[in-house]
């Protein structure tokens, strides 16, 4: 089954105040379809007056949405998931002609996903309580989580509506008001959000403002009428946002990318069955979202008495993905986010090539033949070679993996520990011992054991070393949203007697 | 010798950034999305101290790098070059339609010697 490109408008507006908003400058971008390189639609060119009317409008909302009680917000963002779902498939065409990955990974990973994250959160917020302590006879220590105002966040364009629903939902749920920047490569699905569901919530309580890093990012990131910045990009990027937020003393989450280890100990090998199956798609999962996760696999880890055998099975089921029309329900890897992204990633291919890594499928780009032939095309690829090669220190956000192999336990953890990130790993084994060791002493905030990509809403989510802090997904994060309000009350009739 | 230089196109793009902004540098970044890519800034927008290592000037603005990241880049020769597309970085191109990216080749054995990374 295939679909084909959905049809957009000429241009679209920020959305502000609970309205369709052209830029005050007048000022639009062209977007484009990574898929065939053809318009998409115009969007706003925001400077920073468009982004101080929504940070004004939410400033406005900000009372009022923060004393509303939190069955009618938990009501409301129920109302999105459920606007969402009735329109999964039209959610999922926009994402996949904004972003180019392969429909099938929209329809069935990027949509759903998004949608439950809206539910997880409207649950959250009706099921937890503040606290309260009684400290001595006489006095009580109450805790009120308020929240903090006006948040200010930045997604990036690898997932856009589910990093939308990533941080969205539980900024509304604990009682801020949101002014969001989508990536200036994928405004397209938070644009069909806000046109669904432009009447759920009161005005000012969620904004998108469109535009460029320097002339809408920076504006948002450094203004005094935030409370908070949340940040899913780069390091550059994320030490920049830090510092306008030191200026206004700011909290900020920061999840930054990485250069995460997937490492197979030989016991996979010990039976041919179904989890071999598993373990060896684990592998090949590199290739997942065109490699444009900041989680990528894109260092297979490999003990070396299995690493032939093993290694001959990842290449001949990484040969068999099928890339092709990212429309088609049948392809596997669609097409790079962008023109840069796609000449970064071959000039990667280069220097891994350069510095001595052996090349074991793939390489190059690849060219689509018809109205693909104008897309962003790289095929799957897996480089041999050691880890201090630059290829398996920097993060290509490509359909890359680097493999290379370990003698045992203790040479797989240097080798998985030895790089500047610790966003995400894989441990697989068959060994009771290993399962439990292995990933405490990865240095990694999310450890998939057994498994790889699943991002369930009820788990944390973020970065050790450079790849930021905070976390993301699951109830704790509700607390990043919001500060603590400590009641301290006496009950005692009696004065200090100091004065 | 020369760690870090620039295509003609690319050099273009930078004076007319500095036309527009006035002094400049550039950071190469880490991490995903937009990451492995220089960014350039205003010269005082970004704060910089000893862990940036300064790699050297191209079309008269600097180019730095951290530290921990530069270990593993200091055996290559960088070249700054510059191609149409979008980031969501901070970094000044953008507007432009174009971004700077980073071409790299392992230093010869004359750069080797010269720089010491042996």
């Amino acid at each position: 089954m295939s679909y084909s490109k959905p049809k957009f408008k000429e241009s679209y507006s920020n959305f502000i105040n609970g309205k369709f908003v052209p830029p005050i400058g007048g000022e639009y971008f062209e977007n484009t379809s990574p898929i065939d390189n053809s318009l998409i639609a115009k969007y706003p060119r925001s400077q920073k007056e468009d982004v101080d009317l929504a940070l004004d409008a939410a400033n406005a909302a900000k009372e009022s949405w923060g004393n509303t009680p939190a069955a009618e917000r938990a009501a409301l963002l129920n109302k999105v998931a459920d606007i969402i779902e009735a329109n999964l498939e039209e959610f999922a065409l926009v994402e996949t002609c904004d972003n180019g990955k392969p429909i099938r990974e929209s329809l069935n990973a990027d949509i759903p996903l998004a949608i439950d994250h809206w539910r997880y959160f409207a649950a959250c917020i009706r099921a937890e309580e503040g606290s309260a302590t009684e400290l001595d006879a006489n006095t009580l220590s109450m805790n009120i989580k308020e929240p903090l105002g006006v948040v200010g966040q930045i997604i990036p364009w690898n997932f856009p509506l589910l990093m939308l629903s990533w941080k969205v939902p539980p900024a509304l749920a604990t009682g801020n008001c949101v002014v969001l920047k989508p990536a200036e490569q994928t405004p397209s699905s938070a644009t069909l959000l806000m046109e669904k569901i432009a009447d759920v919530f009161p005005p000012g309580v969620f904004n998108i403002v469109h535009g460029f890093g320097p002339e809408a990012g920076k504006p948002l990131a450094s203004s005094p009428k935030v409370d908070k910045v949340a940040f899913t990009g780069e390091t550059t990027t994320g030490q920049l946002i830090m510092q306008y937020a030191s200026k206004n003393l700011n909290p900020v989450t920061m999840e930054l990318g990485g250069k995460s280890p997937n490492v197979f100990f030989n016991s996979v090998m010990d039976h041919d069955d179904a989890f071999l199956d598993k373990a060896i798609e684990g592998a090949v999962l590199f290739a997942f979202n065109s490699g444009e996760v900041c989680t990528c696999p894109s260092r297979i880890l490999v003990q070396e008495d299995i690493y032939d055998a093993f290694m001959e099975r990842v290449v001949a089921r990484t040969n068999a993905i099928i890339q092709e029309n990212p429309y088609d329900v049948n392809t596997m890897l669609g097409a790079q986010a962008s023109n840069d992204q796609y000449e970064k990633i071959q000039a990667y291919l280069k220097i891994g090539k350069e510095e001595g890594a052996k090349v074991l499928t793939g390489g190059d780009a690849k060219k689509l033949s018809g109205e693909f032939a104008n897309g962003f095309y790289i095929q799957p690829t897996i480089l041999e070679g050691h880890n201090k090669m630059r290829v398996f220190q920097e993060e290509i956000f490509g359909p890359v993996a680097c493999v290379t192999k370990f003698k045992d336990e203790a040479e797989a953890l240097e080798i998985a520990n030895d790089t500047l990130y610790g966003l995400g790993a894989g441990v697989w084994t068959r060994d009771a011992h290993q399962l439990y060791q292995i990933p405490r002493a990865i240095k990694a905030g999310r450890v998939w054991v057994n498994c790889y990509h699943a991002y369930p809403a009820h788990a944390p989510f973020g970065g050790y070393k450079k790849s930021g802090f905070g976390r993301e997904n699951h109830v704790m994060m509700m607390n990043y949203y919001r500060q603590t309000k400590n009641m301290l009350i006496s009950y005692d009739k009696n004065k200090l007697g100091f004065f | 010798m020369k760690r870090v230089e620039i295509t003609k196109e690319a050099a273009v793009v930078v004076e007319a950034l500095k036309a527009k902004h006035g002094e400049l540098i550039f950071h190469q970044s880490g991490g995903c999305c937009d990451g492995s890519a220089p960014m350039i800034f205003e010269k005082d927008d970004m704060y910089l101290d000893e862990s940036d290592i300064l790699l050297g000037s191209v079309a008269g603005v600097n180019f730095y790098m951290n530290q921990d990241q530069f270990e593993y880049w200091k055996h290559t020769h960088l070249t700054v070059d510059v191609t149409e597309g979008r980031g969501a970085s901070f970094s000044l191109e953008i507007p432009l339609g174009l971004r700077f990216l980073i071409h790299s080749r392992l230093f010869d054995e004359a750069e080797q010697a010269f720089f010491k990374t042996v």
